[in-house]
């Protein structure tokens, strides 16, 4: 028991202290992001609103997010919700990409 | 102020001298509104106000909020421009003086417009809250709201149009309807529901100068028609199951279906998710034909004329336009008009079109007969085009 215990801990913090810095450091590049942010704009803006205030698909304001998990996020635009017309985005983009676009939702993007 | 008078008289004296340029409009103001038009800058907030005789820009107007998605409608005298932004915002544009008249910011978030049979009355139909409000034509005053409310459940409202013997059609994105409202007493819209359409309608369009009004369904393989000349008979599936029980492919930009392709007797509608055109005929409502285009068809609308079809296309493919002839039905051109088509405008008796290509900054224009290219004009992310001529069309 106890053991288990200690030994989940120890695994949960080397994954933390691993998984930590690997994804800052995979953070996409400058020129990467600027290609995100016109992304965001425009082709989730065609269902979220340009401003992300909302459109066929929900607002993506801070706001509104903020009782989604990150996971949750990531999730939903690299796979997509079925049975909604939200599409999956994994061929375009990878799990950094996704994490830095909902980094950037929450942060407030600008219109 | 005085120091910048004689700078602001050539100023208007170079307008006028350029405005020499084009037929019969040695003044600015002492000119029709039949070949105006207006190229939404969607992430300006700007319009352009060009004409199409020429395939010059007059000038611009901005201040125009969030114009992603925005559509237009035209008062009935081509005068004014009434843009319908997303944020809410509807403004109405005086093509003639290039200014911005008035402007409401009527909801969160809204979808599209339409203007009235006699065009007194502009509808507005939103997201948040969902519902139609409707505007007096020249003051913008709200006259009359209806909230797409069903059970309790609020609705987003897709699919604006007008319809003859003044009403308003739209779709319940949300709870699956059809709404027909008559306006014909301005401030007590009469609303008939028709439940039970199918799943997730994503827009809709009329046929026939009124004589049918038809939902797309997001959720679901087929389309929703309802006979306005027999409207007791109920909406009707047609298309049932068009994909074949095959998996739809992820939809990157939503078909939009105002100005579907109606010719020849034959509708020409975007498949959800497919790479097809899919062809129906208008009397028996059967399917008559698919044709196989080079992405998933956002935008495909006829030549005023009916020989043709122009169709483009959705992220990734939207760098491609394709010419479908009718005659044969098939795809007898497909070329690149620039990055990003948003959207394709015909001048009104089609022997142009205009395409907005929006991540090359430019609207380029085409000879239909040739299909060479005439002209490019500057233009900064455009998205819709809107020529006048739409004033007197109905479903607009
Ligand atoms: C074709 C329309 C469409 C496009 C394009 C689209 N979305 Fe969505 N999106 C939706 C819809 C509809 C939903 C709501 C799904 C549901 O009902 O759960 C959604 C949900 C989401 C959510 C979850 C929000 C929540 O409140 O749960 C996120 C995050 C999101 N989208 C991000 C994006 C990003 C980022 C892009 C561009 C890379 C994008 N979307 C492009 C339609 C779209």
């Amino acid at each position: 028991m106890w053991r288990a215990a200690i030994v989940q801990v120890i695994t949960a913090g080397i994954l933390a202290a691993l998984s930590e810095p690997a994804v800052a450091a995979s953070e996409p590049s400058g020129a990467r992001q600027a290609q995100l942010l016109e992304l965001l704009k425009h082709d989730c803006g065609s269902c979220h609103g340009l401003t992300m205030r909302g459109g066929l698909g929900p607002p993506l304001l801070p706001q509104a997010l903020a009782t989604i998990d990150d996971a949750v996020l990531i999730e939903t635009i690299l796979d997509g919700r079925p049975g909604t017309p939200m599409p999956p985005w994994r061929f375009q983009l990878d799990p950094a990409d996704a994490a830095w676009l909902v980094k950037s939702l929450r942060a407030g993007v600008s219109p | 102020m005085t120091a910048c008078q004689p700078f602001v008289r050539i100023l208007i004296l170079l307008a006028i001298l350029t405005s020499v340029a084009w037929p019969g409009a040695a003044d600015p103001l002492l000119r029709g509104t039949g070949d105006l038009g207006v190229i939404i800058e969607r992430a300006s907030g700007r319009i352009q106000i060009v004409e199409t005789s020429q395939a010059t820009k007059l000038t611009e107007v901005t201040g125009l909020g969030d114009l992603s998605h925005a559509s237009v409608a035209f008062s009935r005298d081509g005068r004014f421009a009434y843009v319908f932004g997303r944020d809410g915002g509807l403004s109405k544009i005086d093509l003639l003086a290039g200014r911005l008249e008035r402007r409401v910011v009527q909801a969160g978030n809204a979808i599209g417009g339409a203007i009235s049979q006699d065009g007194r009355l502009i509808a507005v139909s939103n997201y948040e809250p969902g519902g139609v409000k409707v505007f007096d034509a020249i003051s913008l005053e709200l006259i009359a709201d209806i909230p797409a409310m069903t059970d309790g459940v609020p609705s987003k409202v897709v699919g604006l149009v007008d319809i003859p013997d003044q009403g308003f059609a739209f779709a319940l994105y949300d709870a699956g309807e059809i709404w027909l409202a008559d306006v014909s007493d301005r401030s007590q819209p009469r609303v008939r529901r028709f439940a039970g359409i199918g799943r997730q309608p994503y827009d809709g369009f009329i046929v026939e100068q009124g004589r049918y009004y038809i939902a797309g369904l997001f959720g679901e393989d087929g389309l929703a028609l309802l006979d306005l000349w027999r409207p007791d008979g109920g909406v009707k599936r047609i298309l049932d199951g068009y994909g074949r029980g095959e998996e739809p492919l992820p939809v990157y930009k939503m078909p939009h279906l105002e100005g579907v392709a109606v010719a020849a007797g034959l509708v020409f509608l975007p498949a959800v998710g497919r790479h097809e055109v899919l062809v129906v005929d208008s009397r028996s409502w059967q399917e008559v034909g698919r044709i196989a285009t080079a992405g998933q068809p956002v935008f495909a609308i006829a030549r005023p004329d009916g020989r043709q079809v122009w169709v483009n296309f959705a992220h990734p493919d939207n760098a491609t336009v394709q010419v479908i002839d009718v005659a044969s039905l098939a795809v007898v051109h497909s070329f690149s008009p620039g990055k990003a088509v948003m959207h394709l405008e015909f001048t009104p008796k089609g022997e142009e079109v205009w395409i907005s290509a929006r991540d090359d900054d430019r609207v380029r224009v085409y000879a239909t007969r040739t299909l060479r290219l005439l002209k490019e004009l500057a233009a900064e992310k455009p998205s819709g085009i809107f020529f006048a001529a739409r004033a007197h069309r109905i479903g607009y």
